[in-house]
C-alpha cells in the first residue's frame, strides 16, 4: 500500500488522516502528546475529567465532540504514533523520536500540520515563574485542570486573550484584568471587514467580552509598557493606561500572548520555499490553494497559515484530497471548490484580525537594554544590540544568532525570533524580511544525546 | 500550600503518591504533569544556567524546553509533558556527572 504521513493529531492532521483512511489508505500518523486532538481540542492528559461545556462553552464542547468523534470513527485504519517528535526531514525521509528510540519514514506523500505557538514580545519580568505563554494557559486547563495562578492577569495582542480569560473565569478563578495592547479604535475599524469574513466567529468573540464585562473583569485596551514586577515570582504587572496613567495590578500570574507563529522548522527543513508575509509579520510555507508546497509535500493548519481551528480542519481535509489527487485518485471538484471557498474567508479574517489585533514590535524601540530577548542563553536585547553596532557587526539575522547565541537556545528561537527580527530590523534600520529569516535547524526539538549517537552510527 | 504557583482545579481520579523533589518528600497524584506536581509545592522548577535565575517553564505545551528537571541518574525530563509515577526522584539540578574510572 502507498504510504502517507502526516505530522501533527491537531484538527489539520486529524482531518486529513481521517480522509485517507476512508479511502482505503493507513496513513501514519506522527504526534508528540499522548492523545490526538492538538492543542485546541485538547484531551486530558492527567487524571481529570473537565466538564467540555463549561470549560469549552456550548459551541466548543460540540466541536470538540464533533472532531473526536470523527476521528474514532477511523482510528483503527490510522497508525496513529503518539509520544511521537518528528525533529527532521531530510531527503524525504523523516525522522522521529519516540524517548531515546528513533525512527524513519518514507512516505511517498507528507503532511506537515504542525500547528503554532504564542507570539512573544518579551517585557521585563516574562521570565519569572508565574509568567506563562497564553496558550499555556489554556491548555493547563484543558490537560492537567489546573490554573496558573489564583489571581490572573491576561496581558497581550490577541483575541485569544478574550477567550482564555473567560474560561479562567467560568472554572472559577479570579481575572484581575484583561490588558489589551491593541487599541479600541483599531479593533472597532477592523469590525465592517471581520463581520463580512467571519459574522459567527466575530459575534462568539464578542461575546466573550461581553460577558467578562458582565462579570466585572476589567478590561483595558490600548494599554503599554507592560512590566511583571516580583522577586522570585510574578507579584504584579505594572503598564500605562490609554489615558497615559501608570498602573499596577496585583496579580500572582500573568498570561502573555501577542499573537500566534507557525511551526515551520520541518517544512523549511523539507524543502517548502517559505515566503515573508507582511500582514503577519513572518515567514510562511508557500502553498497553492489546497497545501501543496513541494514534491509529495503537503503543509496545512496552523503550521501552514495562521488561520484557527475551523481553518485547520478544513485545510487538513483540502490537503487530504490533494495528496488523494497527486497518487491518481479521483476527486470530488465541488467539494473542493467549497472548501477553498470557505478556506479563503477564515483565512481573510484572520488576517482582518491580526489588523486589528497588530502585534506591537514597535515596543522593542523603547524596552530596557537589560530585558531577556532570548529565554534560554538569557541574551539580552542590549547585548543583540551591542553586537550589531560593532563595525562589520551582523546584518543578517542567523549570523546575529551565532554571534550572540540568541534564538540558539533549546526552545530554536520559537519565542524570541520574532522579538529578535524585529529589533535587528529597527537598530539596523532595515526592512524586517530583508533581515532574513532563522533556517530550521536539525533536530527540531532536542532529543537525547543516545538517539542522536545511535543515529550517527547507523548512518552508512 | 502557600508557596505553590499552580492551582488544581479539578479532582484527580487518581491515587496520591508519593514523589520526592530535591530528596524531600512530597505528595503528588499519579498520572499528572510533573510540572504541576512540583509547581503545587513551590514556585519554581529549576535555576537558570545562566543567570541562576528561578524559572517554572513557560509554554506548557512541549515548546520551549523551560521546564527540564532531572532524575538522580543524570536523564532529563520534560516536566510539562512527564507524568508523576509513584516513588519519582526528582531533582531541580542536573546532578554532577559520574565518574567513569
Amino acid at each position: 500500500m502507498t504510504s502517507v504521513a502526516i505530522v501533527g493529531a491537531g484538527p489539520a492532521g486529524m482531518a486529513a488522516a481521517a480522509l485517507l483512511a476512508e479511502h482505503g489508505l493507513r496513513p501514519v500518523l506522527v504526534d508528540e502528546a499522548e492523545r490526538p486532538g492538538g492543542q485546541v481540542w485538547r484531551q486530558p492528559g492527567a487524571p481529570v475529567t473537565p466538564d467540555k461545556k463549561r470549560l469549552l462553552g456550548r459551541a466548543g464542547a460540540a466541536d470538540f465532540t464533533r472532531v473526536h468523534a470523527a476521528f474514532a470513527a477511523v482510528a483503527g485504519r490510522v497508525d496513529h504514533r503518539p509520544r511521537h517528535l518528528a525533529w527532521t526531514v531530510q531527503d524525504g525521509e523523516v525522522f522521529l523520536a519516540e524517548g531515546a528510540r528513533i525512527t524513519t519514514l518514507r512516505p511517498a506523500a507528507l503532511l506537515l500540520a504542525t500547528g503554532a505557538t504564542d507570539r512573544l514580545l518579551p517585557v521585563p519580568g516574562w521570565t519569572l515563574p508565574g509568567v506563562f505563554s497564553l496558550g499555556g494557559a489554556q491548555v493547563l486547563l484543558k490537560d492537567q485542570g489546573a490554573a496558573i495562578g489564583r489571581r490572573v492577569v491576561f496581558a497581550g495582542a490577541s483575541p485569544l486573550l478574550y477567550l482564555a480569560a473567560l474560561q479562567y473565569h467560568t472554572m472559577g478563578v479570579e481575572v484581575a484584568a484583561v490588558l489589551d495592547t491593541t487599541r479600541f479604535a483599531a479593533k472597532l475599524r477592523a469590525l465592517p471587514g471581520l463581520a463580512r469574513s467571519g459574522t459567527r466567529i466575530l459575534a462568539r468573540g464578542l461575546s466573550y467580552m461581553a460577558r467578562l464585562r458582565a462579570a466585572g473583569v476589567p478590561i483595558l485596551h490600548g494599554v503599554t509598557g507592560l512590566v511583571v514586577e516580583g522577586e522570585t515570582r510574578a507579584e504584579a504587572i505594572r503598564f500605562t493606561n490609554h489615558g497615559g496613567a501608570e498602573r499596577r495590578i496585583a496579580c500572582d500570574a500573568v498570561a502573555l500572548g501577542f499573537g500566534l507563529r507557525p511551526e515551520t522548522q520541518l517544512s523549511d527543513l523539507a524543502g517548502a520555499t517559505l515566503r515573508f508575509d507582511p500582514t503577519f509579520r513572518q515567514w510562511l510555507p508557500a502553498t497553492d490553494a489546497d497545501g501543496r508546497c513541494g514534491p509529495g509535500l503537503y503543509a496545512a493548519g496552523d503550521g501552514c497559515a495562521i488561520g484557527g481551528a475551523e481553518a485547520a480542519e478544513l485545510s487538513g481535509r483540502l490537503a487530504g484530497w490533494a495528496m488523494l489527487a497527486d497518487l491518481g485518485r479521483t476527486v470530488p471538484a465541488e467539494e473542493l471548490r467549497a472548501l477553498r471557498l470557505r478556506l479563503t474567508r477564515l483565512r481573510a479574517f484572520q488576517r482582518d484580525l491580526t489588523r486589528a489585533f497588530a502585534w506591537p514590535g514597535h515596543w522593542l524601540r523603547t524596552t530596557p537594554e537589560e530585558t531577556l530577548l532570548c529565554r534560554c542563553e538569557a541574551v539580552t536585547l542590549g547585548a543583540l544590540r551591542a553586537a550589531l553596532a560593532k563595525p562589520l557587526g551582523p546584518r543578517e539575522i542567523n549570523r546575529a544568532k551565532a554571534l550572540t547565541r540568541c534564538g540558539m537556545g533549546r526552545c530554536q528561537a520559537r519565542f524570541c525570533g520574532s522579538a529578535m527580527a524585529e529589533a535587528m530590523s529597527q537598530a539596523l534600520d532595515r526592512p524586517l524580511d530583508e533581515v532574513g529569516r532563522l533556517r530550521g535547524q536539525a533536530p527540531v526539538k532536542p532529543i537525547p544525546l543516545d538517539a542522536a549517537l545511535a543515529q550517527e552510527a547507523a548512518a552508512p | 500550600m502557600a508557596g505553590a504557583l499552580l492551582h488544581r482545579l479539578l479532582d484527580r481520579q487518581a491515587p496520591r503518591v508519593p514523589i520526592r523533589i530535591d530528596g524531600a518528600t512530597a505528595e503528588a497524584f499519579e498520572g499528572e504533569s510533573l510540572l504541576v506536581a512540583m509547581l503545587s509545592h513551590g514556585a519554581q522548577l529549576r535555576r537558570h544556567e545562566v543567570d541562576g535565575a528561578p524559572r517554572a517553564g513557560f509554554c506548557l505545551m512541549g515548546a520551549c524546553q523551560d521546564c527540564w528537571v532531572w532524575l538522580p541518574d543524570g536523564s532529563r525530563l520534560r516536566a510539562c509533558t512527564t507524568r508523576v509515577a509513584a516513588g519519582m526522584e526528582l531533582l531541580t539540578a542536573a546532578p554532577e556527572p559520574a565518574r567513569r574510572d
